[in-house]
């Protein structure tokens, strides 16, 4: 593995969330590695240049999924913190969770496409 | 002699166990070194002449003299009062702090409250680091040069992934900032030869093989070094850091050394051959990363993250199959966030595995685990994956 430079936490694109995103994921309140595997799931079949946002409550996703999108070859974009009034029910409980964009370069690769 | 459980592959050496000779040792100096060295009876003189005796053993070991070699509880408090013992002189410029990202959280944790507390008095600047963890060392030249810094740290080599860090070239740096600079080699001492540029030298016994409850604090007569409040009237006795280890402790800790210094080189370059052997066995697994330089690092220890997979899991797993490993990822700590280190790497926290080899001496057998962990690893990988529902893509 090549010595890249600096590597302490990509910095967020201020125009990332400037547009909607294509798709969002709602991974808050899942334990890693869960947000990372439905992010991986959620991108396998989808088109070059899509827009994944995934909202997460996991502290371990802040480093897992800009390293995911290393690995596999997709775009970081940047994550923003968020804050959200609790709903009436659990999937909407409120409080801070993260929002992490990625766009998609090529089709997922997978374990199994990995081969 | 102490035998390891049997049956047992041990590769989380980080804590234990003991050299089997520092076992023997600390068995015998429980029945003649438990006075107090205080004390003026025979008993208590024996126990200070240990006292004597085990500083000597450690000081020629690093090439100083006995005058400059402190204890501490342990490696971590040993690395808390070095960083407090540079800053407390300096107070009237400043309490700033340079350190990089992946120095131990007893460096990071209080210098970030001292920040909190002063921002302006007491900024700690945390270094970036590279992809295999190397401090970058132009953003350490800038650092060091900082208003109200007064101190910095670096470690030796990276316990967690092995990297070894430029110490010379930061500490020269440094040097020319007229600020002193902590080495940490609480994951390097006994199994690397000690780094030779550093204004307070950090060690752990237990890198050695020793006992815990001795850590190690070497001041050299030019390093202006003081801890706050009143001096310890037996301070001819604890030293600067008041601070005197359990004798017996002491006792294996120098026995430790002595065996280990013997055998070091053998010891270290047949590590660094199990240790290539697990990187190459690792990353030949589908999706797993294996992290840390793998050239310039300590010979013993080794780190990778496996993708879709939950390091807690995995550990359990191997644990099944007679197997103990480490991990850094955020499952596996008692805090529930990943490891710093990794993630200032940027590598992927989850699915993490971390081997730190024992000694020959302490597991002749090391050879043999490290079969049994490459041999079971794919499975457990597959089976983890599986269970998170990721394996069947």
């Amino acid at each position: 593995m090549s010595d890249r430079p600096a590597a302490s936490g990509p910095t967020p694109q201020p125009n990332a969330f400037a547009d909607p995103a294509d798709v969002v994921l709602d991974a808050r309140g899942l334990r890693c590695p869960l947000p990372v595997i439905r992010l991986a799931e959620r991108t396998r079949s989808a088109e070059p240049g899509t827009i994944v946002e995934v909202l997460a409550t996991d502290p371990a996703a802040r480093a897992d999924i800009p390293a995911w999108c290393r690995m596999t070859g997709q775009d970081y974009l940047g994550q923003q913190e968020r804050e959200t009034v609790a709903g009436s029910d659990e999937q909407s409980a409120g409080g801070r969770h993260t929002a992490y964009r990625v766009r998609v370069t090529a089709p997922g690769r997978t374990p199994a496409a990995a081969g | 002699m102490v035998e390891p459980p049997s049956g047992r592959a041990l590769l989380d050496a980080a804590s234990g166990p003991l050299h089997p000779a520092a076992a023997q040792t600390l068995a015998a100096a429980v029945d003649a070194g438990w006075a107090d060295p205080r004390r003026l009876y025979a008993e208590a003189r024996t126990a200070r002449r240990l006292v004597d005796q085990s500083r000597e053993v450690i000081a020629d070991g690093l090439g100083v003299r006995p005058s400059q070699v402190c204890f501490a509880p342990d490696g971590p408090s040993a690395l808390r009062l070095a960083v407090d013992g540079l800053l407390h002189p300096a107070r009237r410029r400043g309490a700033g702090l340079v350190a990089s990202a992946v120095e131990h959280s007893s460096v990071l944790v209080p210098a970030r409250a001292r920040q909190a507390a002063a921002p302006d008095d007491a900024p700690l600047v945390e270094v970036p680091v590279s992809a295999t963890a190397a401090v970058d060392l132009d953003a350490w030249a800038a650092a060091v040069r900082r208003p109200a810094v007064v101190a910095a740290a670096l470690q030796h080599a990276n316990g967690e992934v092995g990297t070894l860090q430029p110490v010379s070239r930061a500490w020269e740096a440094a040097r020319a900032a007229e600020v002193p600079v902590v080495v940490d080699a609480q994951a390097s001492l006994g199994r690397v030869d000690p780094p030779d540029a550093y204004d307070v030298l950090v060690g752990d016994a237990r890198s050695w093989g020793g006992p815990g409850g001795v850590g190690l604090v070497v001041l050299p007569e030019r390093t202006r070094w003081a801890l706050p409040g009143v001096t310890d009237p037996d301070e001819a006795l604890t030293g600067p850091t008041r601070h005197t280890p359990w004798v017996p402790l002491l006792l294996a800790a120098a026995e430790a050394w002595q065996q280990t210094a013997a055998t070091r080189a053998a010891d270290s370059a047949e590590a660094y051959a199990l240790v290539e052997r697990i990187r190459e066995g690792a990353g030949a697994v589908r999706d797993v990363e294996v992290v840390g330089d793998p050239g310039d690092r300590l010979p013993h220890v080794v780190t990778f993250s496996a993708l879709y997979a939950d390091g807690e899991a995995m550990v359990q797993a191997l644990d099944r199959r007679g197997i103990a490993v480490g991990s850094g990822s955020a499952c596996t700590s008692s805090t529930l966030e990943p490891s710093h280190v990794l993630a200032a790497m940027g590598a992927l926290t989850h699915g993490n595995l971390r081997v730190t080899l024992p000694l020959a001496a302490v597991a002749p057998d090391r050879a043999r685990s490290v079969d049994r962990l490459l041999e079971a690893l794919p499975e457990v990988v597959l089976e983890v994956r599986r269970q998170l529902g990721a394996g069947t893509w």
